[in-house]
Formats: structure tokens, C-alpha cells, sequence
């Protein structure tokens, strides 16, 4: 139990950093922590406690596995992880460029 | 003969052969952008066309991704709402894309614009005709990530801080929706929504349903900008290139935002008294607060994002009644909102190409030099104000009637406000943008070239044409067929079995 309780922090701390550090790039790590958060979250659901890699070979019977679907999941859910961070990290270097700092509350020419 | 179903993964392969297919040419040959652009959106907005008699003729149609059959493989699901949401995704495409072959001159790199436009369009196509949860986040996250770089094309400094701001938060919505969906496979260990549906129902949902729909609510409000998570709406739309803010407004939330959210609720969760009153709350609330905010704008294509938030509201109050008619209100103004949306944003464009500005203090006049883009943009204010004989006006009715029915009169009430404030406030824009008297320094300025005056045509052919959409043979067999789809609930599940054969 208390390892989902762990990922509930790790979720906790994500948010945390996006709703209120004020660094460009600190906020884009809070991204990436939640990312991992929920991507911890998915592989937890199909984990099973002495559950061994599903892998059938003749002559052996597996009785306690751990279900593989999660783990395919999550690492295409990664790969589109790693195109956004890119693309975030992109904007945020343009971004250096044409303020010259990566203050969020200095980044301000827009009302919305 | 091929089996019908064989046009569904043409939705996705075709705008992803195009989006890949033009970095490999377009550098070298000059109008090859546009011509693959154009091409590829034509094949996409016939092929919708055709899918629509399709499921006329066949009933839903399923498609099995690689032969495996659902639920193990995926499953691509073409039903009558499906239809709907692809004419309308495809019909603007294509319209944008005509317009974008002119507006576009003015940036650098033309096929790096139709390359992100083409995968945006796989993404929102894909998110529309999938059938399954996971799939489903995979293409929101594509039509997402070229949606955040779209934004930021100009490179500008606003653009930058808007897809900044638009990436960061449309992010977390994403992470919202696959935990959400995280939620749903480990309660019923499957993925495809038909499947789903059917566990749900044979186990009871309990709290597990309740968390999902917060976390659903959540995700897909955020994307389709409703209103506690409107933040980033009006930043990011006003930014992009004007092509793209038609684009982003007029179907990418409601492709990403609304069309998922309804399929998620009405047909894998099931509809509940509790979440059709939520989903009232909020469309009321940014039907509201959208048009209240929309009114102080001055600049033109910040004053239209505002109201695509408060049209989005009636969208979501009328699906939210679940009533057969408050639903085919819901989506009728959904069609009629992308489509004279779409064109208020090109005016906007038009606008922009000609003078180089967005203020509307210092437009006037404008409809003398301009007599095209002033004309549709007539059409476009009236259509999005609800006055009659435009589509807007049949499609509010509708949902008021609905409310009315429903015995919700406060929220018809608050839909009639709304409607009055919109009015008063696309008053303001005609009158300094093209009815004012003409200010010197616009003398020079010129109609914009025949592409854009022929997108911009074509969609006020549509606005004024909207409300026959309602008659005969069309209603029953492209609206009715799509408000029938979510209304038949989570009998859904045993319609795609039985369309798998």
C-alpha cells in the first residue's frame, strides 16, 4: 500500500512544481515528474507481488505473472513523453532567446 | 468487392502519409506544399462524405487494426456520430488548407506549416474514429504536440509565451486523461471502449466511475477550454497563425475536448442524472463568463476567442440535457459554431494580411475596401449572434427549446443572455472594423488574393445554407444518425460487438 501512497507524492510534487515554481525549466521538470507519476501509477496497476515476467515456455506452468500490458503502454505513453519535453525544452531556450530570462512572472505580455 | 469498413484507417494513413511525405519533397519543389495540402485534405473531406453514406447503408462499422480482433487488438469503430465529427473536421480542413495556400506566404517555411497541419489533422481523425481508450490518448497526444508547435510558429515573443503556456497546461490534461484511463483497465483489465463498457455494466461502476468522470471532466474540460480551465484558451488561440486559430478553435477542442468527453460519458461510462448536471454547471458557466469577457476585447482575434468559449458552453449545455433533442442542438451548434467560427477567424486573418493589425479601434471602414471579407464577416457575426435565417440562430433555438422541455428554465434563460450579449458585442466589431468611416491611412489597402476570398466564400455558403441541415432526408440521415449514436448509451457496446461480426 504504501508504495502507491509514494506515487501519489511523487504525483503531489509534479504539480506542485508546475503551479508554483517560476522558473521556465523548473516547471517543465514538474512535468516530467508527474509524467512518471502516472507512468509509475500504470505499471503499479498491472504489478502483482511475486508475479514473474509472463513468458510461456513448454513444459513449465506459470501460475503468478505480472501483467505485460501496462509495461507495452507505458513505454509508448514515454516516447510521447520525450517528444513533448523536447518540444518544451525548445520553446523554453526560444523563448531565453527573446526575453533573456526564464522568469515565469517577468514572461508577462499576455493578459489571459 | 472490399468490405466497406476498409475506408476507416484511411483517416489516419492518409493525413500521415501527407505529413511525412512533404518534409522529403517540399524543400526542394516550391508548390508542393501546397498542392499536397490541398490534395490530401480533398481526398479527406470526400472520403468523410462518403463514410456518411457508409453507415447509411451498413450500420457501424468496425475495423480490426492488423487483423486482431477486438478486444484483444484495436479496434477503429465508424458509427453515425463518428461520421458527423469527421465531415465536419475534414470539411474545414480542407477549407483552411484552400485558405492557407495564400495567407501562408508571408512565413518562411510553407511545408513545415502543412506537415504539422496534416498531422494535426491524423491526430484529431484518429481521436474521432478510434475505438479503443489507449489509442485514443496516443492520437490526442499527436493532434496535441503539433497543436503546441502550430502556436508557436510565428516564433515571436507572444507566440512563444502562449504555447508555453498552452503546452504546459494542455500536458497535464494529458496526464489527466491516461490516468484516468489507468483507472479503467485496472478495474475492468481491458481497453477497448466497447468491451469496457460492457464490464462496467456487468460490475457496477461504484466510486471507481465517479473518480473517472472527475478525472475525465478534468482532462478533456481543460482541453476544450470549458470554463475553470479556460486559462490558456485565449492566449494560445490569438497567437497562432490565423489559419490555425480557425483551426484550433473550430475543431481541435471540439474534436479533443467535447467529441471524447461525450463518447467517454455517454457510451463507456453511461449517462447519470450527476454528470449531466455537471456538465450543465459548466456549459453554463462558460457560455456566461466567456461572453461577459469577450466583451471588453478590443483586439479582434482575442474578442473571438473568448467567444469560442462561450459557444463551446452551449455545445456542452445542450449535450449535457441528454435529452434527444437537447443533443441534436448540441451537435448540430457544434457543426454550425466550427464553421462560422472557423470563418470569423479567417476574416480576422484576411484582415491582419491586408493592414497588419488586430486592433479594432484603429480599423474602420473596412468593408468598402475589402467588399469580400467584409460580406462574410456579416454573415459570420449574424450567424454566431443567432439571428435568423443563419444556422447559429436554428441550433440556439434548438437548445433552448431543449432546456425548455427539460423544464430547465434558468439555464434557457442564461442561454438567451448569452445569445443577447454575443449579439451586442459582434455589434461593436462590425461597426469598427468595416462599417465605420474610412480612416485615411487604409486607402492603399487591397482585397486580399482569390484563395483566401474563396475559402472565406465558401464557408458563408455554408453558414447561410446551415439551417437546411435540419430538413428532410439530411437530418435523419447525418444529424439524427449522430445524436442517435450517443443516445443509444451503453447499448454501444453491443453494437460494435455485433459490427465485428
Amino acid at each position: 500500500m504504501s508504495i502507491y501512497f509514494l506515487c501519489l507524492v511523487l504525483f503531489v510534487i509534479g504539480i506542485y512544481c508546475i503551479v508554483r515554481k517560476r522558473n521556465v525549466i523548473k516547471m517543465i521538470i514538474g512535468v516530467i515528474i508527474l509524467e512518471y507519476a502516472v507512468n509509475l501509477f500504470f505499471i503499479l496497476a498491472g504489478y502483482r507481488v511475486n508475479g514473474r515476467a509472463p513468458i510461456f515456455s513448454s513444459g513449465e506452468e506459470i501460475k503468478n505473472m505480472v501483467d505485460p500490458l501496462p509495461q507495452a503502454l507505458v513505454l509508448t505513453s514515454i516516447v510521447i513523453g520525450l517528444a513533448t519535453t523536447a518540444l518544451l525544452v525548445g520553446i523554453a531556450m526560444r523563448i531565453y532567446e527573446k526575453y533573456g530570462t526564464f522568469d515565469i512572472t517577468k514572461i508577462r505580455e499576455l493578459k489571459g | 468487392m472490399m468490405p466497406a469498413s476498409n475506408i476507416i484507417p484511411l483517416f489516419v494513413a492518409l493525413p500521415l502519409a501527407g505529413a511525412f511525405l512533404l518534409p522529403l519533397i517540399g524543400k526542394k519543389v516550391k508548390w508542393a506544399p501546397d498542392l499536397t495540402g490541398g490534395v490530401f485534405t480533398l481526398a479527406l473531406m470526400a472520403l468523410s462524405l462518403v463514410s456518411v453514406w457508409v453507415v447509411n447503408q451498413n450500420g457501424t462499422l468496425v475495423y480490426s487494426v492488423g487483423a486482431w480482433k477486438p478486444p484483444i487488438g484495436i479496434a477503429m469503430v465508424l458509427d453515425g456520430l463518428t461520421s458527423f465529427m469527421l465531415v465536419t473536421v475534414n470539411l474545414v480542413a480542407f477549407i483552411i488548407a484552400v485558405f492557407s495556400i495564400n495567407y501562408m506566404e508571408k512565413y518562411t517555411s510553407k511545408w513545415k506549416f502543412y506537415s504539422l497541419f496534416l498531422l494535426m489533422l491524423a491526430g484529431m481523425n484518429g481521436v474521432i474514429i478510434t475505438g479503443d481508450m489507449f489509442n485514443l490518448f496516443v492520437f490526442l497526444e499527436i493532434a496535441s504536440v503539433a497543436s503546441y508547435a502550430l502556436v508557436a510558429f510565428g516564433t515571436e515573443k507572444h507566440e512563444l509565451e502562449a504555447a508555453f503556456k498552452y503546452a504546459i497546461m494542455s500536458t497535464v490534461a494529458s496526464l489527466f486523461v491516461l490516468l484516468g484511463i489507468v483507472f479503467l483497465y485496472s478495474y475492468t483489465s481491458t481497453l477497448n471502449m466497447a468491451d469496457m463498457a460492457q464490464v462496467l455494466a456487468a460490475k457496477g461502476g461504484g466510486d471507481i466511475t465517479v473518480m473517472v468522470t472527475v478525472l475525465f471532466v478534468m482532462g478533456f474540460g481543460l482541453k476544450a477550454a470549458l470554463v475553470p480551465f479556460h486559462a490558456w484558451l485565449p492566449d494560445a488561440h490569438p497567437s497562432a497563425p490565423a489559419p490555425i486559430s480557425a483551426m484550433l478553435s473550430g475543431v481541435l477542442i471540439k474534436s479533443l475536448g467535447i467529441y471524447a468527453l461525450c463518447r467517454i460519458l455517454y457510451n463507456v461510462i453511461g449517462m447519470s442524472a450527476e454528470i449531466s448536471s455537471i456538465l450543465l454547471v459548466l456549459g453554463t458557466l462558460s457560455m456566461v463568463i466567456g461572453v461577459f469577457l469577450a466583451i471588453g476585447q478590443w483586439d479582434f482575434k482575442r474578442l473571438l476567442a473568448y467567444h469560442s468559449i462561450s459557444q463551446i458552453g452551449y455545445v456542452v449545455l445542450g449535450i449535457g440535457l441528454a435529452t434527444p433533442l437537447g443533443i441534436l442542438g448540441g451537435l448540430f451548434h457544434l457543426f454550425n459554431h466550427s464553421v462560422f467560427k472557423s470563418l470569423l477567424f479567417l476574416n480576422s486573418g484576411a484582415v491582419e494580411y491586408s493592414t497588419g493589425t488586430r486592433d479594432l479601434k484603429e480599423m474602420g471602414g473596412l468593408a468598402e475596401k475589402m467588399p469580400v471579407t467584409g460580406a462574410t464577416s456579416l454573415i459570420a457575426s449574424m450567424s454566431i449572434a443567432g439571428v435568423p435565417p443563419f444556422n447559429g440562430f436554428w441550433s440556439k433555438l434548438i437548445i433552448i427549446i431543449a432546456a425548455v422541455q427539460a423544464g430547465r428554465y434558468g439555464y434557457a434563460l442564461w442561454a438567451v443572455i448569452a445569445s443577447v450579449l454575443t449579439l451586442a458585442s459582434f455589434m461593436k466589431v462590425m461597426k469598427y472594423a468595416f462599417f465605420d468611416r474610412l480612416k485615411k491611412k487604409w486607402d492603399q489597402v487591397k482585397e486580399v488574393p482569390v484563395f483566401m476570398k474563396l475559402a472565406m466564400s465558401a464557408l458563408a455558403l455554408i453558414c447561410v445554407l446551415g439551417g437546411l441541415l435540419l430538413v428532410g432526408a439530411v437530418k435523419t440521415d447525418f444529424l439524427s444518425q449522430a445524436a442517435d449514436a450517443l443516445l443509444e448509451g451503453t447499448k454501444y457496446a453491443a453494437i460494435v460487438f455485433k459490427g465485428i461480426g
